[in-house]
């Protein structure tokens, strides 16, 4: 039992780290549940990446990360809309566009200069074991903010995910509230780097609100098991590091994904596998 | 007041015009039927009457205003739900969405509007569905539930593409009690449909093939010459009793396809 709860009760850093690991499960999880059930993983990852250069550049600059990290995600989600916009090619086209000049463009930035060989790991992998005070509060200002946002659009977001047309017919703009949708999806990376690292945010958008997705039969309890899970994986994470010496951020994530998979596993033995086939689709006509 | 009012209108997607020259005026409580093949322009008719295509040109208002301009008077079925299989909704869940246009962002939900969603659930007969998860639900099922949706909207506007799809005859019996009751109520009804049986009971009904055949009176419309210009082959069945028997082969695309319209036999 000691072993369980001691190592946050001693050390003021493991029990700031649960803390910014619970914030970051929270926003994740509420901001996830959209993420996966509009199928917009691809975005999330390019978005997750695409804040590289801008980290690199703000370092460089002497500039606080987070600040490089915002600007890499709005030029990311405008360059995404521009090229969606411009052309008839797909968003899947223009996001990878965008991400892998994103990406290159902060390996450029990062080979470019020789201070960074320690920053580059801690901006993919993060520091959740250093996090500080101040950066608590600048999580949980930005948890607070993400959730209100989602609650107060849940009615936009929810026709959204249902059908983007139903929700411009009800006369909420889709355009608007996709918009909305991607602000939150870059606030939250933007404020999660620095715990769970860029390359890891990723898996806490997805990891744990793909667990709600297997167990819930409404958004808000897909939302609810999203942050539990992310909490407990948290909890796991940091625990499995203070006592195995591991890194903490990948454990969190890795247990994230072994929930998921735990939950896959066990949900398929109690239930066989339903096929849900579309019988209604004879008749469709194909739109323009 | 007119719910529909279309003038020389042409419409399209991305500056390529489907369908011109179309005029008509649906009054309020009147009901129009659409009838072509596939990609004849009836879904696009659809979608510039709910606002989602622009009119290219010519002038287009519904219920008295631009399209899209009433949220809360139109109700919408489309063909497809994007996301309809995978997201964690129960079916009361959807047919409350139908409520969202009238509420806004932060309208509570009042006895009315829970009333609404109990009424509309019980005519399209989902009220033991009411807590499934609709991505567990048959097509059939599935598509009651977005009827119901359609109903709690309570619109002075309905306006459905191709409603009857999935539904067993059961099923086509409820969603035309209901939708004949809206019709009563003083809703006007705009329908896409490949059904010449269910057409032909609409006060009007627009026959389209990228263009406007005919338009008018089922009655007078829907004989084997407009059916042929809009379809390709039409065979009329000698055993039928009234105009709405007809066997329609389609043509689309170059390849025949033969599509009975007649409800199952029971």
């Amino acid at each position: 039992m000691e072993a369980l709860l001691d190592p946050f009760i001693d050390n003021a850093f493991m029990f700031r780290a649960l803390v910014a690991g619970v914030l970051v499960a929270i926003a994740c999880a509420v901001i996830g549940t959209f993420v996966v059930l509009r199928g917009l993983a691809f975005i999330g990852d390019a978005l997750a990446h695409g804040v590289l250069p801008g980290i690199a550049a703000a370092i460089l600059l002497g500039l606080p990360g987070m600040l490089g990290a915002a600007v890499g995600a709005v030029v990311m989600i405008g360059g995404v809309t521009l090229v969606t916009n411009r052309s008839r090619l797909s968003s899947d086209t223009a996001i990878g566009l965008l991400f892998v000049a994103m990406l290159a463009l902060g390996v450029v930035i990062v080979s470019a200069s020789s201070a960074f060989q320690g920053d580059l790991l801690a901006i993919l992998f993060g520091q959740i074991l250093g996090t500080s005070a101040e950066q608590l509060v600048v999580m949980a200002i930005a948890t607070v903010a993400v959730v209100t946002t989602a609650i107060a659009a849940s009615r936009p977001f929810l026709l959204l995910s249902f059908d983007p047309e139903q929700a411009d017919v009800a006369g909420f703009s889709s355009r608007r509230y996709h918009t909305l949708m991607m602000l939150l999806v870059a606030l939250t990376v933007v404020v999660a780097f620095q715990t769970v690292g860029t390359l890891l945010v990723f898996g806490m958008l997805l990891a744990p609100a793909a667990t709600g997705a297997l167990l819930a039969n409404r958004t808000s309890s897909m939302m609810i098991i999203g942050i539990v899970v992310g909490s407990a994986s948290t909890y796991i994470g940091l625990l499995a590091s203070y006592w195995y010496d591991v890194a903490a951020s990948a454990t969190i994530v890795l247990a994230a994904v072994g929930i998921f998979f735990a939950v896959l596993l066990l949900t398929n033995l109690r239930q066989p596998r339903q096929v849900n086939g579309r019988t209604d689709s004879e008749t469709g006509e194909t739109r323009p | 007041m007119t719910a529909i009012e279309a003038h020389d209108l042409a419409i399209g997607y991305r500056g390529e015009v489907v369908v011109s020259d179309i005029e008509l005026t649906v009054p309020e409580g009147g009901s129009l039927a659409l009838v072509g093949t596939n990609g004849s322009g009836k879904s696009t008719f659809i979608r510039a009457l709910v606002g989602l295509a622009p009119p290219l040109s010519g002038s287009l208002r519904v219920l008295g205003d631009a399209p899209g301009k009433s949220p809360a008077r139109l109700a919408y079925l489309s063909q497809f739900h994007e996301s309809g299989y995978i997201l964690p909704i129960r079916a009361i869940d959807v047919v409350r969405m139908a409520r969202y246009a009238s509420l806004g962002l932060f309208g509570r939900a009042s006895a009315e509007d829970a009333d609404l969603v109990d009424w509309a659930m019980e005519a399209m007969a989902v009220t033991d569905l009411r807590n499934k998860p609709i991505r567990d639900m048959s097509g059939g099922q599935r598509q009651r539930v977005y009827l119901a949706n359609v109903l709690a909207h309570r619109a002075d506007l309905i306006v459905l593409d191709e409603p009857t799809a999935g539904l067993d005859a059961a099923g086509r019996e409820r969603y035309m009690d209901a939708f004949a009751g809206e019709l009563q109520r003083g809703s006007a009804l705009v329908t896409a449909t490949h059904d010449i049986g269910e057409a032909v009971e609409y006060d009007q009904v627009l026959l389209l093939a990228r263009r406007v055949v005919a338009l008018g009176p089922g009655a007078d419309v829907l004989n084997p010459d407009q059916l042929m210009e809009t379809f390709g082959i039409v065979i009329s069945d000698p055993h039928a009793e009234h105009v709405g028997r007809f066997t329609i082969a389609e043509r689309t695309h170059g390849s025949p396809q033969t599509i009975d319209t007649r409800p199952p036999a029971e």
